[in-house]
């Protein structure tokens, strides 16, 4: 269905239409999501699989070179001329055997570890088993008499164990990679001489770089970056989710352990009576809020925008600078003042000898945050939906207006859908930029007011907010891994959903 | 275009009707405007007011005064003696200077190396085609999908292992290390600039790489302004990583962390709300101006986003 069949409904077929295939995409988007995923994983095998496709054929076919490659990284390399090349290639081969041996290894065989001793911060002493690190920790007196850790400096920590584990995995992937790169070459460069070729120089070869395979030197620093502080992380909170991670365990001999999926459990049923309703309490809150967040700043701002670029307006730059000052504002700074402005004996309440209890009553906080979120948001809201404005096609607005259509008629039957139509992916994204939305939470209310129902939490703490007070001042990192990845699932749906229906849009832009 | 002469073609009251809907238009547009600079002006008339205490009596102070800016950048106590003696500079409880130092310091790093990420990333994906390309935009597409403070504990982690907690320069490669994944509007952009450009450049013999530097970039200086200053504007604002990275020394601290610890605390509020609003009006004015200049590279960035995906 296309935009002209989407205007010639009525309105009530519009809104039921945009509910439907709201509804209907849903599906589709979680299918998408999972769909995404298993290409990408399909991507990496295929990848893994191409790699291996002809390996056992390349080593029957190769000569000497070749096949010695398979033992010796590069010696297939050397052998055809390529000299500088087959070093790189060995030099490889023997950084990573000395990784392993010297490092990687230890952290390997640690990751899992039976029969550990560990006393915990009670003093009680006790076997574990699956234990992340090895050491056993032993205590004696110092000087002082005081009772002490003996081994400290040689003692494993689980989260070096962890964080080793997950770099050695890594760099083994990427050492398979450069591993099966080296028989092709190998390969490659065998076939090249025997059709009476020279293979490339090295200083060809580094050249090629900069031409015909520039992608691979642009993107490698990009990429470093990403596995080192994106990539690695992620994998080790997804580790941590499953582990008993905790501040108490943080210490040198504090070791932890794996515990399955009962994190997991705790956060819906097994854990204490508070603990298990909280997640479902937040999440709900968190979709109430994200639903009226994005759904009052895209109307207001929508208004404001058409206000402003009505033709007959004037000063539309000065008008238009006016709202724009307060978004440019960092937000901190204005959030923190909103904070002061609303609070109990400050601001609004001194200026006038009120009381009202703008943040400190569950239901008016809950009111206020979405409220001043509409002061925060509605100027960006005004500024991005400006530009789809002005592109409405002329025509339309011509034709309904030689069919007599008035003011209100036009917006309501033309500049609405249109732009609802073509702004849903925004929408969507704005939605879970919402669910995201740290800031205007934690600066005003700082997830509060507490609440005895709320486990480490308060009445209008966001997903994101919990995740960040389990952090930072709770340092109860297993449950904030567990919400991260529950947070991680939430916002990967919409935004599939809002990617497909933005290719959607593409295509109905090609059309008009 | 004719149609003006439509609009205005005379019917019964209908330019008076519209005159009456443009005037409640300019009405409603000064009280929106009222509301939305309120808070904003009532930033700036605190920030003078010469009373200490959180509490503020009246939108315009009764005694004006510079007091709070000065108490920003020079602080007294009582010594031993009872005398009121300036704070040496190094055992200031809010230093404010350091600060805006400490910041403009990461900003200015966190900016370069993140411009650098960000064009090498867009570039890459929309000039180049190359075999694994489509997965990579996958891998990029799912990774941005994660908060980005869900693994602060990990990132915490590594920086132990590397010896940078509790410094910038930790702060620095947290800022830009993941830069290359927003590479989306950059990319908008590059795909505008014709490929004939580089076709021809091919033909006359140019290498990829001085394609790059030598053809493209000169061309895209609104994309690498844009980009520049949003990432020189993220970290004044952040306050989640400052918050879990920096310990409790005051002199380590970013400008958000600061002026957010000067008025959270209760023993602090009265004594420092009012330089709290001094040293907000102080940042607020380069970060203002700043994001005005960027508006007209921001509409277009976000339009263009949101269509292109």
């Amino acid at each position: 269905m296309d935009y002209l069949d989407y205007v010639q409904m009525t309105k009530g077929q519009q809104i039921s239409y945009n509910i439907k295939s709201f509804f209907t995409g849903i599906p589709g988007a979680i299918a998408g999501f999972f769909q995404v995923v298993a290409n990408v994983i399909k991507g990496f095998f295929g990848w893994i699989g191409n790699g291996f496709k002809g390996y056992g054929q390349r080593f029957s076919d190769g000569d000497t070179g070749t096949k010695l490659s398979y033992v010796i990284m590069g010696a297939g390399n050397m052998m055809h001329k390529q000299l500088g090349k087959g070093l790189v290639f060995l030099a490889v081969e023997v950084l990573y055997i000395m990784y392993m041996v010297n490092f990687g290894m230890t952290y390997v065989s640690k990751i899992y570890s039976d029969n550990v001793t560990i006393t915990d911060s009670n003093g009680v002493t006790a076997v574990h088993y699956g234990v992340i690190g090895s050491n056993t920790p032993v205590y004696g007196y110092d000087d002082f008499g005081e009772k002490t850790l003996l081994n400290r400096d040689n003692l494993d920590t689980s989260n070096n164990v962890l964080l080793f584990f997950v770099v050695t995995l890594l760099i083994t992937i990427a050492f398979f990679a450069l591993y099966i790169a080296n028989t092709k070459s190998a390969y490659e460069t065998e076939q090249l001489i025997k059709a009476g070729k020279t293979p490339m120089t090295g200083i060809e070869e580094i050249k090629d770089y900069f031409d015909e395979r520039f992608h691979v030197t642009l993107l490698t620093i990009p990429v470093l970056g990403l596995l080192a502080f994106t990539v690695v992380p992620i994998i080790f909170t997804v580790f941590i989710a499953f582990t008993n991670y905790t501040r108490e365990r943080i210490a040198p001999g504090e070791l932890y352990w794996w515990v399955g999926f009962q994190n997991f459990a705790e956060v819906f049923n097994t854990g204490s009576a508070e603990q298990s309703a909280t997640f479902g309490k937040i999440l709900s809150w968190t979709l109430i809020w994200a639903f009226f967040a994005t759904f009052s700043n895209f109307i207001l701002g929508i208004i404001l925008a058409l206000m402003i670029n009505k033709k007959e307006i004037k000063f539309k730059a000065f008008w238009r600078t006016l709202f724009i000052i307060t978004a440019a504002v960092p937000q901190f700074v204005t959030l923190l003042l909103m904070k002061m402005l609303l609070g109990q004996g400050t601001g609004l309440n001194a200026m006038m000898g009120t009381t009202y209890p703008f943040l400190t009553d569950a239901t008016w906080a809950k009111c206020t945050v979405i409220i001043v979120n509409i002061w925060v948001g509605v100027p960006f809201t005004m500024l991005s939906t400006s530009g789809i404005l002005m592109n409405i096609p002329e025509d339309l607005y011509e034709s309904a207006r030689i069919d007599g259509a008035n003011a209100v008629q036009q917006f309501t039957k033309i500049t609405f859908p249109y732009i609802f139509f073509v702004l849903t992916p925004y929408l969507i994204s704005s939605f879970v930029g919402n669910i995201n939305n740290f800031n205007v939470i934690y600066f005003l209310t700082g997830g509060g007011p507490e609440s005895h129902l709320y486990y480490k939490s308060g009445e209008t703490d966001l997903l994101v907010t919990w995740l960040y007070k389990l952090t930072v001042s709770e340092g109860d990192y297993k449950l904030a891994a567990v919400i991260g990845i529950f947070v991680f699932l939430i916002c990967a749906i919409g935004s599939l959903i809002a990617f497909n229906m933005s290719k959607a849009s593409k295509n109905e832009e090609e059309f008009s | 275009m004719n149609t003006t002469n439509f609009q205005n073609s005379p019917q019964a009251g209908y330019a008076a009707k519209r005159k009456a809907a443009n005037t409640a238009i300019y009405i409603i547009l000064a009280v929106l405007g009222v509301i939305w600079l309120f808070p904003i002006i009532w930033l700036i008339l605190t920030s003078f007011d010469g009373e200490t205490g959180a509490v503020t009596r009246s939108l315009i102070p009764t005694n004006w005064s510079f007091n709070n800016y000065i108490k920003l950048f020079v602080q007294y106590e009582t010594d031993a003696n009872g005398n009121e003696v300036q704070v040496a500079a190094d055992a200031m409880q809010f230093p404010y200077m350091q600060w805006i130092l400490n910041t403009l310091f990461v900003a200015v790093c966190s900016c370069v190396i993140s411009t650098l990420l960000v064009l090498m990333v867009s570039y890459t994906f929309s000039r180049l085609r190359f075999k694994s390309r489509k997965t990579f935009l996958n891998m990029g597409l799912i990774l941005g999908m994660f908060p980005g403070f869900m693994s602060m504990v990990a990132v915490y982690a590594i920086m132990k292992v590397l010896g940078l907690t509790n410094s910038l320069i930790g702060l620095i490669i947290v800022y830009s290390a993941g830069a290359g994944l927003g590479y989306q509007v950059a990319k908008g952009f590059f795909d505008t600039i014709p490929h004939a450009l580089d076709e021809a450049a091919k033909i006359d013999g140019a290498t990829r790489h001085q394609i790059f530097w030598q053809i493209i970039l000169p061309l895209s200086k609104p994309i690498i302004v844009y980009t520049a200053l949003t990432t020189f504007m993220g970290p004044w604002g952040d306050y989640i990583f400052v918050s879990y990275f920096m310990d409790q020394n005051p002199y380590g601290w970013t400008v958000a962390r600061g002026l957010y610890e000067m008025i959270d605390n209760k023993e602090n509020i009265n004594e420092w709300f009012k330089p709290f609003c001094a040293g907000a009006v102080i940042i607020a004015i380069p970060i203002t101006t700043l994001f005005l200049i960027m508006q007209r590279f921001y509409v277009g960035g976000m339009t263009g986003g949101a269509v292109k995906g």
